[in-house]
């Protein structure tokens, strides 16, 4: 099984330096893209089925492509990284920065130069100082062997890549808000339309991408698109950085094949829950997915499979839920969370938020009423999708509205017996 | 007061950043690396530097976790407040800290010495429960582990 992603992956986890990055081959793939030029690279992206990584599996190649030639639009543009992994459950980003910042930085080398970018961000999250430190030392390196700065590789492109430490907000990880950020503003999300690519970061086409669908950009260019659909067993191609954390036996991340199934994710790779403990549901992209069932631990890690089971696959890091741990504690947690991260700017999201939080802080505490499940059931309805401009409170109510359904009796004994029966 | 080092610094970082006020975020950490928290007046001078008005600068400087508008302990512990933290122990471990600690959540040492803040995932959820002070991440704690990390600042300072 090839796992291109964490292949060069020291054992102790020290990060590659530049020397070794390019002894495993790295930035080979800079040359051959510069070379083929843009339209063939995009078409690789496109027949390579890479979808983007950050959560919403956006065709990436259809999103490359979709910035205007630069002589339709000439002018600055922008290559932002999105790095401000904060998903709850969510670790995978930190890992590939961590272990091997060049793939990283050649992803981003290769997508601004075939998009006639001049300016690249890489928008990290503060609480990532490791990863900082060593992106740092590697964006050093690579300027100082002249695959940033003037005349890369002799192409006559010019790049230069800011690394930005974001000061901590779940919000930034929101396209819009993150551009909102980097230019200095309250980071809140403003519409959708036109898109970045046309009117980004101070009205220019920006593009921006995950971390992990960047570190999948050099290999596609340097082993082509039918490689990399033949590593995958979905439609979807590639490898995903598959995560377990909660009460398993071994908690961590693991390189396997696009649509691996979530069984073999939890027990093969996790070793199964806890000795004493059962599995009562899991998130299984992060915080702000819906909760799936043991009955679903058949369907394959994809995009389109967990979708059609009513959840997403988003970052693809599993959270477990065990059957000691009380279901509308963790979904109180999770509510918790998504207020205090609420921007504010939406009705819905910053008055609705809170609400839903502090009546399942009550539940937990003995002081739930019966109308409570209605008002729950009211939020989720009115906190899904096309009522905000982004989409955290519709992320928020995945859980809540998964949770009524599945884990029902649970809330209920939380009214009727006026106490947390897990506490 | 803005030292003309800061402002040095911060001058660096707005030419990088694209324009004066994009490099907002980096020039309020930058003063707070010195000067421990951002005040209204630092607030104000920043702003004037950046070309900025206050109440701009104020409604970006209150959007973050890491920007703090009151003065903060030497130290600041942020524990983990997320879902597999919680799962994994985060409320017996704020417990037993906020004992040890002798003051709640937001708060902060008679000796000035710490301040207790929640923080979002820290994006080490494979090793549950975790927690940062300043800058160095702690994972797989438990009270234990947490009384040991202690004694090390506490012997530090």
């Amino acid at each position: 099984m090839e796992q291109p992603l964490t292949a060069n992956f020291k054992p102790h986890g020290e990060p590659l330096s530049l020397k070794e990055y390019e002894k495993a081959g790295g930035y080979q793939a800079l040359r051959k893209a510069l070379k083929i030029g843009r339209d063939a690279a995009i078409g690789e992206l496109s027949d390579a089925r890479l979808r983007g990584r950050g959560g919403a599996g956006f065709p990436t190649g259809t999103k490359w492509k979709s910035m205007p030639p630069l002589q339709d639009d000439p002018g600055s543009r922008y290559f932002v990284t999105d790095a401000d992994e904060m998903e709850p459950g969510t670790f995978k980003d930190r890992v590939l920065m961590e272990g091997d910042p060049h793939q990283l930085i050649e992803g981003m080398v290769i997508g601004s130069l075939i998009n006639a970018c001049e300016s690249a961000f890489l928008f990290l999250r503060w609480e990532y100082t490791r990863a900082r430190d060593r992106l740092k030392t590697a964006l050093a390196e690579a300027q100082q062997a002249g695959y940033l700065g003037k005349n890369i590789l002799g192409s006559g492109l010019n790049l230069e890549i800011h690394l930005h430490v974001s000061a901590g907000r779940y919000m930034c990880g929101e396209g819009t808000a993150l551009t909102s950020a980097l230019e200095g503003s309250r980071a809140v999300p403003h519409s959708k339309v036109p898109r970045q690519t046309q009117s980004g970061l101070w009205g220019r086409p920006t593009l921006m991408n995950n971390v992990e669908t960047l570190c999948n950009v050099p290999h596609i260019i340097n082993k082509g698109a039918d490689w990399f659909k033949s590593l995958s067993l979905s439609s979807d191609g590639g490898t995903k950085i598959y995560g377990v954390s909660g009460k398993v036996k071994k908690p961590g991340f693991w390189e396997l094949p696009m649509g691996t199934t979530i069984r073999e994710i939890l027990y093969e790779h996790a070793g199964g829950m806890r000795e004493g403990l059962k599995l009562k549901g899991f998130l299984p992209g992060g915080a702000s997915t819906d909760f799936l069932l043991e009955e679903h631990l058949d369907l394959k890690m994809d995009f389109d499979s967990i979708q059609k089971a009513g959840s997403r696959m988003g970052t693809g890091t599993m959270i477990v839920l065990d059957d000691k741990t009380c279901p509308v504690g963790m979904v109180h947690n999770l509510e918790h969370f998504f207020a205090h991260e609420s921007c504010g700017w939406c009705t819905p999201c910053r008055e609705g938020l809170p609400w839903v939080a502090s009546i399942l802080k009550d539940m937990e505490e003995g002081r739930g009423r019966p109308e409570d499940m209605e008002t729950l059931e009211f939020h989720v309805k009115h906190l899904g999708p096309g009522r905000t401009f982004c989409a955290l409170a519709p992320g928020a109510v995945e859980p809540l509205g998964s949770a009524l359904k599945f884990f029902r009796e649970d809330f209920e004994r939380h009214i009727s017996e006026h106490r947390c029966p897990w506490r | 007061m803005l030292t003309d080092a800061m402002k040095k610094q911060i001058q660096e970082e707005v030419e990088r950043s694209g324009t004066r006020k994009a490099g907002c975020i980096e020039a309020i950490q930058i003063v707070q690396q010195d000067l421990g928290w951002i005040s209204d007046e630092v607030l104000v001078e920043i702003a004037e530097f950046l070309d900025m008005t206050p109440a701009e600068l104020e409604g970006v400087a209150s959007f973050y976790n890491h920007i703090y508008r009151k003065p903060v302990g030497k130290h600041r512990i942020m524990i983990c407040a997320s879902v597999s933290c919680w799962i994994m122990g985060y409320e017996k471990l704020l417990d037993h800290i906020c004992r040890r600690l002798g003051i709640q959540m937001g708060q902060t040492t008679a000796d000035g010495m710490f301040t207790l803040l929640p923080i979002q995932c820290l994006g080490v959820c494979e090793q549950a429960p975790a927690l940062m002070i300043d800058e160095e991440l702690y994972t797989h704690l438990d009270e234990n582990a947490f009384d040991k990390i202690l004694e090390k600042y506490r012997e530090g300072a």
